[in-house]
């Protein structure tokens, strides 16, 4: 080694281009930071609702937004993380459904204590998970694919299997089973931060931010996740190991899907077998509204927090300004159109500076 | 490699890498066949020849991406079988790929580290170094003569040249003992492709092996202690320096025979 060190040092030192990379654009630094243009929204949205509903500024109503944030950005932070990685999730939404409902039945039908049940979600979740992440790598077909299959063939168990143990569309209370109280506690108790009554949902919900963003941006791992998405053939060659790396992604996925199932089910004590469609496209449309790119390598965990408290505070600030609720849908596909083409923007951007060179 | 210095042989040493007689089939398709190349510390071994000659299946086979159908694959002497690029990095055979295996998007330390990141702290404090690894990175940068105003920023910004060192760099930072370069001057003008020939010398004086496929018999003369072209998946010519001038290297790899007649016929064609 210090023999090539001394040959290096000996080699005439060459200038290649010192004058290009000295520049700094302001392009560049906002590519640094992807969630940048979702805390813009976010504040936009804000002001808007702020200006326009007075019921948007009470602290009951921050309680309701941050609950509805939290259920959405607990799996879209994975999710994000998984677009990162350059995969989708299309049966997350329903798969939190699945493992609801896997949990509600194992402890009621079985009369059991609902931490087996806990149990049984959890293991049901990471299944779906692992096969999705296992049928991607061995059919190597694309995860939009894959996940479209076992999203389809879920919402059809969801509803079938629970008409036949429960006779209905719905499973039966589980509020009176033993352990209710301690699994409460951990997925759906509430407090008061404040003046601002809060579910505990929110506080997970921080949680999982901030586990996503230590683990994309401070671990060997979430190294490899950026990799994986940004070039999986390099990512090979430098002896990242993609499959489990992709592997671990779906899994990462399977266990938020897990905890929502469990908010969800020990706020409300019965899960409704036909919900669910509709939420994977949520979960992605938080993590490209936070800055996410649909074709991987570039976002942040952050930002897909953002992109939740945006679909948030719009959802409820309709109702509070006292306007239509089917606006909702129409100024979320706005926000995600406009996300989108900034995203197409950078990615054009930066292919273009390849190009070129 | 100590024996042969004891018995005061000169600079005649072991194969690091050694191919004997490898083949290798994509189905029907024979992709390589019967190919010996050896490679040692000190030397630049040049690998030639056309489009589809078979250039990129030797080199994936080399640094453990494809793994061989027939021959033998030896590296220090030692038969190996490598099922993964990992396998091939841990023996210091390391590939700097035609797309530099990097991750544009990815900023230009995290790039240099990937697959090797340094770590600190233990459990679930265990992270990523990353201040010490925005210094090496940087340092070992600088040696190279590249100076970046901003190692943050993403390696998708570099120039073209300038990513090729990074490679390269990185290649030797992490004690690779075979170098293989695949096409490094193709996208490159003269000055950068000047550059690249430069460091590629200074690789082999400080005792790497050197695996230089190229297009351009120019560039391969320029650096090369030994030379095999490759035809059809098949060595067309393998010779040492001394025995091959330049104009004969490069009617080998402008397509031998095939060129004479292109010849007569072009002749031809203008006269008439």
């Amino acid at each position: 080694m210090s023999t090539l060190r001394q040959a290096q040092a000996q080699a005439s030192v060459p200038d290649v281009g010192l004058t290009q990379t000295s520049r700094r654009s302001l392009f560049w630094r906002f590519v640094r930071h992807p969630e940048l243009g979702s805390l813009v929204g976010a504040v936009a949205v804000f002001a808007v609702f702020y200006a326009l509903a007075p019921a948007f500024r009470l602290p009951t109503s921050w309680s309701n937004m941050l609950y509805e944030s939290a259920m959405l950005g607990i799996p879209a932070v994975a999710v994000a993380v998984l677009m990162i990685g350059g995969e989708f999730d299309l049966s997350a939404g329903v798969a939190v459904y699945s493992s609801a409902l896997a949990a509600a039945m194992f402890s009621y039908q079985l009369s059991m204590n609902v931490w087996a049940g806990v149990a049984a979600g959890l293991a049901l979740a990471l299944l779906i998970a692992f096969v999705n992440g296992w049928l991607l790598i061995v059919t190597k077909l694309p995860s939009f694919l894959v996940t479209l299959s076992t999203f389809l063939m879920l919402q059809g168990i969801n509803i079938a299997l629970t008409k036949v143990l429960t006779g209905s569309v719905a499973t039966n209370d589980i509020s009176n089973l033993g352990g209710f109280t301690s699994a409460k506690a951990i997925f759906a108790t509430e407090f008061t931060v404040g003046g601002i009554h809060l579910h505990v949902a929110v506080l997970w919900w921080f949680a999982f931010i901030a586990v996503g963003t230590w683990v994309l941006l401070r671990t060997r791992v979430g190294n490899w996740i950026y990799a994986v998405g940004g070039n999986a053939d390099a990512a090979r060659a430098v002896g990242v190991p993609v499959a489990k790396v992709k592997i671990g992604l779906y899994l990462a996925v399977g266990f938020t899907v897990w905890f929502t199932a469990m908010i969800q089910l020990f706020t409300y004590n019965v899960v409704q077998s036909g919900e669910g469609p509709g939420n994977e496209l949520l979960y992605i449309m938080a993590a490209v509204v936070g800055g996410c790119l649909l074709t991987g390598g570039y976002g942040t965990a952050i930002g897909a927090g953002i992109g939740a408290l945006i679909y948030g505070m719009t959802k409820l600030g309709i109702v509070y300004a006292g306007w239509d609720n089917n606006w909702l849908l129409f100024f979320v596909g706005l926000m995600l159109l406009i996300a989108t083409v900034t995203n197409a923007l950078v990615r054009r951007q930066i292919g273009k500076r390849s190009a070129l060179s | 490699m100590m024996t042969d210095t004891a018995f005061g042989t000169g600079p005649i040493q072991a194969p690091i890498v050694e191919l004997r007689g490898i083949g290798k089939n994509f189905g029907n398709i024979t992709a390589l066949s019967g190919v010996d190349l050896s490679v040692r510390a000190g030397e630049v071994a040049c690998i030639l020849g056309d489009n589809g000659a078979g250039k990129s299946t030797l080199i994936k086979i080399i640094c453990g991406l494809h793994s061989h159908d027939s021959g033998s694959y030896l590296v220090d002497g030692h038969p190996v079988h490598f099922q993964s690029p990992r396998d091939a990095l841990e023996r210091g055979i390391t590939a700097v790929y035609q797309d530099l295996a990097m991750i544009p998007l990815m900023s230009v330390w995290r790039n240099f580290f990937l697959g090797s990141e340094i770590v600190t702290g233990h459990g679930l404090l265990r992270r990523l170094d990353a201040d010490k690894m925005r210094t090496i990175a940087d340092e070992e940068l600088k040696k190279m003569g590249i100076v970046l105003a901003d190692i943050e920023q993403p390696v998708g910004r570099l120039s073209a040249g300038q990513r090729q060192v990074v490679a390269v760099a990185r290649a030797i930072y992490f004690g690779a003992r075979v170098l293989i370069l695949d096409e490094p001057t193709a996208a490159l003008g003269v000055k950068q492709s000047g550059i690249v020939l430069k460091y590629i010398a200074a690789a082999r004086d400080a005792g790497l092996g050197v695996i230089f496929i190229s297009h351009n018999p120019h560039h391969a003369y320029l650096v090369g202690d030994h030379f095999v072209v490759l035809k059809l998946g098949q060595v067309e010519l393998d010779s040492p320096r001394k025995e091959l001038p330049l104009e004969q290297l490069t009617y080998h790899m402008a397509g031998g025979g095939e060129l004479t007649s292109l010849e007569h016929e072009l002749q031809r064609t203008s006269r008439a």
